[in-house]
């Protein structure tokens, strides 16, 4: 995996720069020269700098918050500072998959319950009725039965409160028709905390290696990283909508093992980030009998399960093909990951999640459970928005109808906005974009010219990140440069969001259709 | 059977090296016999609202409106919401882009790092950069975060009291450094000595160890003792000679029972130094809303304050906190009303500190009453509760109850806890959990249970505890178990 390190060290200068209120000491030194006394020994530490940290943390990066939000957040505060200072009147945040930060609204249902349950002193008032559903505050006597005491304030079980988990496994079970069990069930404050959990449990050195999609979320580079680990790439297709191909993930284990890497693990991402790509069910089975065959832990990113906006496919999750293939806990070991944050219900902020595990001996489970209590339990509030999402309202609920046409909105919308900008972006000159099949994000190749990429070498920066700098000066238009992805060589994409309302895409779009002619205009060989 | 990816053999060195004893096996054992009907008393963690403790009202008010704003547009919402809770979801919500659904900046919400930045200036007299301060999923997060930047390997050590609250030896052994331990001293009241500090670092070096970083906890867990003025000073200085960074675990701050030494924060101690110190010290505060009167565990709400690190390392951590992309929302607003709560005047200030100063003495009178039931039971000594949440009695087993232990496979405090908790349902973590001098034996209870429950738990204990003394003690002995 490629680092570019060049954008990264301009954000430092750019960040030492920045006047800082208290820091007004230089730079300290390894060596203590300003004490007053001598040390109690002959060997004093070295103070806490860049040059004494802990090396992985240099080393991991997380693009989707990194320079160019900076650089984002800076035109942002000159533009409420002077009006006018920037050819658009506001910043439009599309590099990172927040919805409600873009006006997307809650689902009423689940806010009811949680504010119930933030506040349940208030069940036993009448008013209460006249506020809230019927059924919400049915579902909040529910859940606060399941609660000892009926504290949400106190600790719950370092897997999160029982009672709950029980909602989530009928919920899988629901959805898969296999049975799930609430013990294989751990509630995390969304779902990267379990991914890092994963991280840590199976990276011992690194000659431990993961295999990761490339593009990928960056959270699973940056994780491998911290823990000190090898990422192994293999590469999705982007000729065949960002295809998958068994070929591709035997050589890439292959080659790691001629290295010395022990691969451990194999991420999919699925639905896709930031590809957007549904895997097939025949492509899922390929990946079952692979990670069986090789004694890989499968690692299945599905938090955008219900984001598919394409009729002709359909998630399903690797629980279940397994199942279908007859495969059990003795065949595969499979963790599976959920999220609050994403579907329909884009809960970022609530930091809510879980993760699946199945097929692990007993003494392995154990060590998670002791790596999960060491942080005690996940947020509360989040564990129950968890529940929630697993066993939304049913048809025949006081709340079923506004329940179903809020989120049938919300999903109808996506779909049309994913359609909307993939057909803006397939219109640029020399952009080629593969269609969301679901999650929500684009992630378009731009064929930038020579002249361009010379350009943005003189600058030091990468031709992609070139191209969304310009762009956001332009436009206030924020994407992530597809080198935060992962890109094969020598190619060059940058990821947006689907999630700015419908009724600013039109704008959008012919703002960056506008951006992006001046662009060509100015670089074409 | 296929080869497993992932079995005890190629697990994580460093995750089989953690232990956490306040959910380990007495925790596990009591859950049990709690599934088998047995009523149990957990007094394992400080977790006040498990025990009874009821959530403060204002910020439960607010939260749950800022959870569903469309009540604030039904009129309505007066009739079971105050004025003041309604005027203060609205401001809390105007702080955020898109409502307690939304990831916030990775360091959490701008509005609400700033009335954390106010507090500690009203709290010490000395102004505090709210771009420094980050808040967490709860400070446990924040000390993980921080130890993970500090400890590059094996070959870094942080400074830990024994006893010491295992999130440190638990970190520390999870990242792969070594733990130096400095002892408090039991018959000092858990004090701090300067010696015993200057001790152990040299030993470490003399192992080759670089000593990177010291953590206090003040008021201590699980022991109780607040530090003075004097002791700080003493501890800052040492520091800033031995270029440690200071990690201050502040998180019982509100919790002081005794009124000699009333909370004083590593940092003001620091800044009234003066320079040198105050301007090159390193130093990390954690705090929380899981402690103090608010005891809002659940929530999962904390914060780290900065002071003298290089902008370029608050970068690193900012980073890596970008990478988990926000603490959850709503703990960050429970955090903000923690530092801001509602003033004289407010509409909802009078119960606001009904309920909270019941909360405080009641606290108080319960730290008296479970020091004085242990130091009633034969063979167990313990020290004052000064402060936090919890009861450190010393157990002096003898030796034929040692012997027991050995022949049953335990550790003699942990036997001890096993027949406490069989007998009595009180399920309490053993002393070993938490670090203490070899041979010297503990176990730590939380001075949680409701207070109308206290005098019946006491005598529970009492009971046990004489009974098992005199079963061990007896000479003609063969010893039941």
């Amino acid at each position: 995996m490629r680092r570019f390190v060049v954008g990264r060290t301009k954000s430092l200068v750019n960040r030492y720069q920045r006047s800082r209120v208290l820091s007004s000491t230089p730079l300290l030194l390894d060596s203590p020269s300003s004490m007053a006394a001598p040390p109690s020994s002959s060997h004093p530490s070295p103070p806490v700098t860049l040059e004494t940290i802990n090396p992985k943390v240099l080393k991991c990066e997380y693009a989707v918050r990194g320079v160019i939000v900076t650089l984002a957040e800076r035109l942002q505060h000159e533009l409420q500072a002077n009006p006018g200072s920037h050819p658009f009147d506001e910043i439009l945040y599309c590099n990172i998959g927040n919805p409600q930060s873009l006006c997307q609204q809650p689902i009423t249902f689940f806010r009811e319950v949680l504010a119930l349950c933030d506040h349940p002193a208030i069940l036993d008032r009448s008013e209460t009725q006249g506020l809230f559903s019927a059924d919400a505050i049915e579902r909040a006597w529910q859940i606060l039965d399941q609660i000892p005491g009926r504290a949400t304030g106190a600790y719950s079980h370092s897997q999160g409160i029982k009672g709950l988990r029980d909602t989530i496994a009928a919920g899988i079970e629901a959805r898969d028709d296999f049975p799930a069990d609430p013990n294989d069930i751990f509630l995390t404050d969304g779902a990267s905390p379990a991914v890092h959990m994963m991280m840590q449990l199976l990276i011992r050195s690194e000659q431990d290696g993961i295999l990761c999609p490339i593009p990928q979320y960056p959270l699973y580079s940056a994780s491998i990283a911290l823990h000190g680990g090898t990422l192994v790439p293999y590469y999705l297709d982007e000729a065949t909508g960002w295809g998958l191909e068994i070929s591709e993930l035997k050589e890439q284990l292959e080659a790691a093992k001629s290295k010395g890497i022990t691969v451990r693990a194999l991420v999919v991402i699925n639905p896709g980030n930031p590809t957007g790509q549904v895997l097939s069910e025949d492509n899922q089975r390929e990946i079952v009998e692979f990670c069986k065959k090789e004694g890989l832990v499968l690692l299945a990113d599905e938090v955008y399960q219900e984001n598919v906006y394409v009729p002709d496919k359909k998630f399903h999750s690797f629980k279940k093909i397994s199942r279908s293939m007859g495969y059990g806990g003795d065949d595969i070991s499979l963790v599976s990951f959920q999220s609050v944050s994403k579907g329909y219900y884009g809960e970022c902020g609530k930091r809510g999640g879980y993760m699946e595990v199945t097929g692990f001996s007993a003494d392995i489970r154990e060590q998670i459970y002791k790596v999960a209590s060491v942080n005690l339990c996940s947020n509360i509030s989040g564990q129950i928005l968890a529940s929630l999402v697993m066993n939304p309202p049913k048809v025949g609920d006081e709340s079923y109808e506004s329940y179903a046409a809020e989120k049938d909105g919300i999903l109808s919308s996506l779909a049309k906005r994913a359609k909307t900008l993939e057909e803006a972006f397939n219109h640029l000159e020399g952009v080629t974009c593969n269609k969301a099949e679901g999650a929500m994000y684009l992630f378009p190749r731009i064929h930038l010219p020579q002249k361009a990429i010379k350009a943005a070498e003189a600058t030091n920066t990468a031709p992609d990140a070139f191209y969304a700098h310009r762009l956001l000066h332009a436009t206030g238009i924020v994407v992530v440069p597809g080198s935060g992805f992962g890109q094969v060589l020598g190619t060059w994409h940058f990821r947006c969001t689907i999630l700015p309302q419908e009724d600013k895409i039109p704008a959008i779009v012919s703002r960056l259709m506008d951006f992006h002619k001046g662009f060509m205009d100015e670089f074409r060989d | 059977m296929s080869p497993k990816g992932l079995d005890y053999e190629t697990l994580n060195e460093n995750v089989k090296k953690v232990q956490y004893a306040v959910r380990g096996e007495l925790y596990l054992r009591a859950s049990e016999l709690q599934k088998e009907g047995k009523k149990i008393i957990f007094t394992n963690v400080g977790n006040p609202h498990a025990l009874g403790q009821k959530p403060l009202t204002f910020p439960r008010q607010v939260v749950a409106l800022c959870q569903a704003p469309f009540l604030l547009d039904d009129p309505n919402v007066g009739l079971i919401f105050p004025a003041d809770a309604i005027a203060r979801a609205k401001h809390y919500l105007t702080l955020t882009t898109g409502g307690l659904g939304a990831y916030s900046d990775s360091r959490g919400l701008p509005g609400v790092r700033k009335e954390v930045a106010e507090f500690i200036e009203r709290r010490d007299g000395y102004p505090s950069d709210p771009e420094l301060i980050f808040l967490t999923d709860g400070a446990s997060k924040g000390v993980m975060q921080i130890l993970n930047t500090i400890i590059r390997g094996e070959r870094d050590g942080i400074l830990v009291p024994v006893p010491q609250y295992p999130l440190y030896s638990a970190t520390i052994s999870l990242f792969g450094g070594s733990l130096v331990p400095y002892y408090l001293e039991e018959t000092a009241n858990w004090g701090l000595d300067v010696n015993n500090l200057r001790q152990s670092v040299a030993q470490a070096r003399s192992r080759g160890i670089t000593v990177r970083a010291m953590v206090i906890i003040n008021p201590g867990n699980p022991t109780g003792q607040c530090l003075s003025e004097a002791n700080l000073k003493e501890i800052l200085r040492f520091c800033y000679h031995e270029n440690l960074v200071l990690l201050g675990d502040e998180v019982y701050q509100q919790n002081i029972y005794q009124d000699e030494r009333p909370f004083l924060s590593a940092r003001k101690v620091m800044l009234d130094m003066g320079p040198p110190i105050s301007r090159e010290l390193q130093l990390v505060s954690f705090h929380t809303v899981s402690k103090g009167y608010w005891g809002e565990c659940g929530q999962r709400g904390g914060y780290f304050e900065m002071t003298n690190i290089p902008p370029q390392t608050v970068d690193e951590i900012y980073k890596v906190a970008s990478i988990s992309l926000s603490p959850n929302v709503p703990g960050q607003i429970f955090l903000g009303l923690m530092v801001n709560p509602p003033k004289p005047g407010d509409i909802s200030y009078l119960k606001f500190v009904t309920e909270s100063k019941g909360i405080l003495e009641s606290l108080r009178r319960r730290a008296q009453i479970m020091t004085d039931g242990f130091n009633s039971c034969r063979n167990v000594v313990c020290n004052f509760t000064e402060g936090a949440m919890y009861s450190f009695p010393q157990i002096r087993l003898p030796p034929k109850a040692m012997e027991a232990a050995r022949r049953a496979g335990k550790v003699p405090d942990v036997f001890y806890c096993l027949k406490l908790l069989e007998a009595t349902g009180i399920s309490t973590v053993p002393g070993s959990g938490f670090g203490q001098k070899e041979g010297v034996f503990h176990l730590r209870t939380t001075i949680l249970p409701a207070e109308e429950d206290m005098p019946a738990i006491m005598a529970s204990f009492k009971k046990f505890n004489d009974e098992f003394m005199e079963q061990y003690e007896d000479h003609r002995g063969y010893s039941r178990m």
